[in-house]
């Protein structure tokens, strides 16, 4: 028989292309309106582009780019905040879900396979119900007369005052995000071999000993998806601190959304993405890593 | 791993399982509250349930989203599995690395940038924002959700059984749909229903991407939001939770009863 000439890769093709236009050209758009300047017009930038004009019009459009929106960024103590704040409470974030998550992935995967299967559903439950819903239902209950206040006052404990701070943003990135850091802690613990443990208890190791230099490091690879996969989206998180952190909170996500919609300086809010696409460029290009890893381990 | 629990894992299953469900138990429960006040009991009444379906505005957003979810979550789990197959099936080809970058990063990548770019793309292309340009934003998204479900089953799946059906004469493309395909139809479905609820909950992309009269569900509800805590509000979201929890459950118990049978 000859052989077939493999052309699989052809599948590629839309997909490519589809993303080649609607995911990547528009990245180019972005750095080139951040080096733009704002103008009363629609859309609200300025130069562009005259076509008519041939090569020297492209040759004054070029001329009139410059990098005046992003010199404003550290000249503006807003933008320094929100960036440093965006990161502080992704970090402190991304620590406080794998002190949540991780015991609540180990519970799990040691449960029976039956109540395993049914604990894995009511994890992924959560994932696929609404975002907007879920911070939602925590206003009603974070609100200075709200569910937790009532609650708090029925067993003698003062008021807390805890939506529109910090504290709310917190408890909105945690929650929101349990998820998507269980499942993947739960996908390494569940694969474990329980014949490891039992070795490391013949050879005369206690529990607690067998699980920091056993069970932990081998479960290394789902804390760090867990983690990336927490991390880099809440940098960026836009609800959360826009319904639950009040006026008085930065994060990057809400900076982009306020000068692209209330602000109207498209080539501030570009800058700003841009900004922010830089600090994750490397985190996203390790989590791409570990997934293509996981994928060939997967074949 | 050891079977059996001790306290300390009970207690974080607690923990955890009461901390993602009780927001939305009191939600629902509150649902169904007949005073305005989010805390006051005032009584069991659907009053807020009959009051939905006299809001146009909701019902229009309802209507828009349904078109939105139906059309993107089509269009992405088309190419979603397009995309699978290369991934899984064609080994290097050029550009590979650029390709499966691509269907990674838009995964965790912040939606306040997707959302800017995609407008900026809709902007400078001259496209009046609407219907089109949320559907096209939402199919670009999901459709890497899509492909990373498909791409897990093809990857499980016997590529010899494929192999003997060209063995047999049977043309490559024909044996793809005849035998590959309605092998991993449980995941291309999953896949769907995926992109579906992941453009019926987007509110960030949504927001950029619209246009007059192209208001979608969760627009509607954030501005709402904005303005308090309503019982309204509380009853649209619990029939939208009642709806996807519906839908997991039943493909959960029909995979399921799959296994059992297999």
């Amino acid at each position: 028989m000859k052989p077939r000439r493999d052309r699989t890769g052809l599948a590629a093709l839309a997909p490519f292309l589809w993303l080649g236009l609607f995911f990547l050209f528009p990245f180019l758009l972005v750095a080139k309106l951040s080096l733009s300047d704002t103008a009363l017009a629609i859309p609200p930038y300025t130069p562009r582009i005259d076509w008519a004009a041939g090569l020297a019009g492209l040759r004054t459009f070029f001329a009139a780019l410059d990098f005046e929106a992003y010199a404003r960024l550290p000249a503006d103590r807003l933008y320094v905040v929100a960036y440093l704040s965006s990161l502080k409470f992704a970090a402190i974030s991304t620590v406080i879900l794998l002190l949540l998550g991780y015991p609540l992935a180990y519970a799990m995967a040691r449960c029976t396979p039956s109540v395993r299967q049914a604990l894995l559903m009511a994890v992924i439950l959560p994932f696929w119900t609404s975002f907007l819903i879920r911070v939602y239902a925590l206003i009603g209950i974070l609100k200075p007369e709200g569910l937790l206040n009532t609650a708090l006052r029925m067993v003698g404990l003062g008021p807390v005052n805890i939506l529109n701070t910090e504290s709310a943003i917190y408890v909105g990135l945690v929650y929101a995000y349990l998820p998507f850091m269980v499942l993947p802690l739960y996908a390494v613990l569940e694969r474990q071999q329980h014949d490891l443990l039992e070795a490391a208890a013949d050879l005369g190791c206690t529990p607690l000993n067998a699980f920091w230099r056993v069970t932990f490091p081998l479960s290394l690879p789902g804390v760090a998806a867990g983690a990336l996969l927490c991390f880099i989206p809440m940098v960026g998180e836009f609800v959360i601190p826009d319904l639950l952190g009040g006026s008085s909170t930065l994060m990057l996500g809400k900076t982009i959304w306020t000068e692209f919609f209330a602000n109207r300086d498209w080539p501030a809010a570009s800058a700003v993405a841009i900004a922010l696409l830089f600090t994750l460029v490397v985190p996203i290009v390790l989590y791409q890593r570990q997934q293509a890893k996981l994928m060939e381990a997967g074949r | 791993m050891k079977r059996g629990l001790t306290t300390f894992n009970i207690v974080s299953l607690v923990i955890g399982f009461g901390f993602l469900y009780l927001p939305i138990i009191l939600l629902v429960i509150y649902s169904f509250n007949a005073s305005r006040l989010v805390t006051v009991w005032g009584g069991f009444s659907t009053k807020w349930y009959a009051s939905l379906l006299r809001n146009e505005q909701l019902l229009d957003a309802i209507w828009v989203t349904f078109r939105v979810g139906l059309i993107s979550a089509t269009i992405a789990t088309v190419l979603g599995t397009f995309a699978a197959v290369a991934l899984v099936r064609a080994g290097r080809f050029k550009g590979r690395t650029l390709f499966s970058g691509m269907i990674f990063a838009p995964l965790v990548m912040p939606e306040v940038i997707l959302g800017l770019s995609l407008l900026l793309l809709f902007v400078s292309l001259g496209m009046p924002r609407g219907f089109w340009t949320v559907t096209v934003s939402h199919a670009t998204v999901t459709m890497c959700y899509a492909a990373v479900v498909i791409q897990a089953r093809l990857a499980a799946f016997d590529r010899q059984l494929e192999e003997a059906a060209q063995d047999l004469g049977c043309p490559p493309i024909k044996a793809f749909f005849a035998v590959t395909l309605p092998n991993i139809a449980p995941a291309v479905a999953a896949a769907w229903m995926l992109a579906f609820t992941l453009s019926l909950d987007d509110l960030v992309i949504a927001s950029f991407t619209s246009g007059p009269g192209a208001t979608t569900l969760p627009m509607r509800i954030y501005s709402q939001v904005r303005l308090g805590v309503s019982p309204e509000i509380n009853a649209v979201s619990t029939l939208l939770i009642g709806l996807v929890a519906t839908g997991v459950i039943a493909a959960y118990l029909l995979q399921m009863r799959r296994r059992s049978e297999a």
